[in-house]
């Protein structure tokens, strides 16, 4: 039961300044790396590198000054789900916009 | 609320009533499982508005496919140092924030006063530079509608900016859908800063309560679920300016 008490405490954790630092400097670092690497040239890749940069900063935002990675297993699932939904929709309509050869717009 | 009062019903009941904080509501079994439930309906909420915007996103991806020329020309047209700018100033006032959190989770006062202040002023710095960038193009005539100006993509050598990105003139007919991405730039940053001006309006409500000694009793749960949802802007932002500002700036 204690047991139980203490882990229900710990699961209600307290994130560090020393974190949230890491992280700022993390998110200014990969600011910094996306303007630069979108002055290269890089043609089809300029897109998708400053895409998977602004997902990782994103996920460092939603792991720890979310506190996701430090919240209960329901909200990961929510998290998790939502975004998994969010990427199937916009894939769907990705995959049916772009395989139709309408081309008359 | 963590100044509202336990109303107790009867004699006998007060017998059985347990000690816990004012502020845990009865339906719930402790205080831990409150701010469960709160922080998962808080995720709900921010789960619509990314369906929200997720539909701008999209409809932005199908029209720079379909109209990709206009796409890069017109994206040439914004400031990457603003948006560089206007980045660090939002990420850092998500710092001071998560910093607000916890000053309320260890009981600091003052911490957590300064900490609000700071993502309040951080808040307005930013709209501050939106509104520079809007001016811009506002002068240049790029807000879509009756005055809307081509010029800048038609005879590109006699604009700055596009001279700067060494863009070519654009046929006709694909100049003019440079109007589309703006009318996106325009619905995609200024809902954005709607969720900024809203943001910053509770903030100031938060300042005023905090200092009366709200917030850093143990009950945190209405500043950490206001922290859910300034992160969750400033997540926004750094997909609007890799989307905006960054993708095409080489083409």
């Amino acid at each position: 039961m204690t047991d139980q008490k203490e882990m229900e405490a710990a699961s209600h954790h307290v994130v560090s300044p020393k974190i949230y630092v890491i992280i700022l400097l993390a998110l200014i670092l990969g600011t910094a790396a996306t303007v630069w690497a979108s002055f290269l040239e890089l043609g089809p890749w300029n897109p998708v590198i400053a895409l998977a940069i602004a997902t990782g900063k994103a996920m460092l935002v939603v792991l720890f000054f979310m506190h996701v990675k430090y919240s209960s297993k329901l909200t990961k699932l929510t998290v998790f789900a939502g975004i998994f939904t969010l990427f199937t929709l916009i894939g769907m309509t990705l995959a049916d916009y772009f395989s139709r050869a309408w081309g008359q717009w | 609320m963590s100044d509202s009062t336990a109303i107790v019903h009867g004699a006998h009941e007060a017998d059985a009533h347990e000690e816990h904080p004012a502020y845990l509501r009865h339906h719930f079994e402790n205080v831990e499982q409150q701010a469960d439930a709160a922080g998962f309906a808080m995720w709900l909420f921010l789960l619509t508005e990314v369906m929200f915007f997720g539909g701008l996103f999209t409809a932005y991806l199908i029209y720079r496919n379909w109209y990709y020329p206009a796409f890069v020309a017109a994206s040439h047209q914004l400031s990457v140092v603003w948006g560089t700018t206007n980045t660090a100033v939002l990420i850092f006032s998500s710092f001071t924030m998560a910093m607000g959190v916890w000053c309320a989770e260890t009981r600091r006062r003052k911490g957590l006063i300064l900490s609000l202040c700071l993502t309040f002023l951080l808040g307005l710095v930013f709209l501050g530079i939106k509104t520079i960038e809007y001016g811009e193009k506002i002068e240049k005539h790029h807000v879509p509608g009756f005055h809307y100006n081509l010029s800048s993509f038609l005879d590109p050598d006699n604009d700055a900016a596009a001279k700067a990105a060494n863009d070519k003139p654009l046929p006709l007919d694909m100049a003019r859908h440079t109007e589309v991405y703006f009318s996106l730039y325009f619905a995609m940053t200024g809902m954005h800063a709607l969720h900024m001006i809203i943001g910053i309006a509770i903030l100031g409500y938060m300042i005023f309560r905090a200092r009366a000694g709200a917030y850093t009793t143990g009950h945190v749960t209405f500043v950490e679920n206001f922290g859910l949802y300034w992160h969750f802007v400033d997540i926004i932002w750094i997909y609007l300016f890799a989307l905006l500002y960054l993708i095409s700036r080489h083409q």
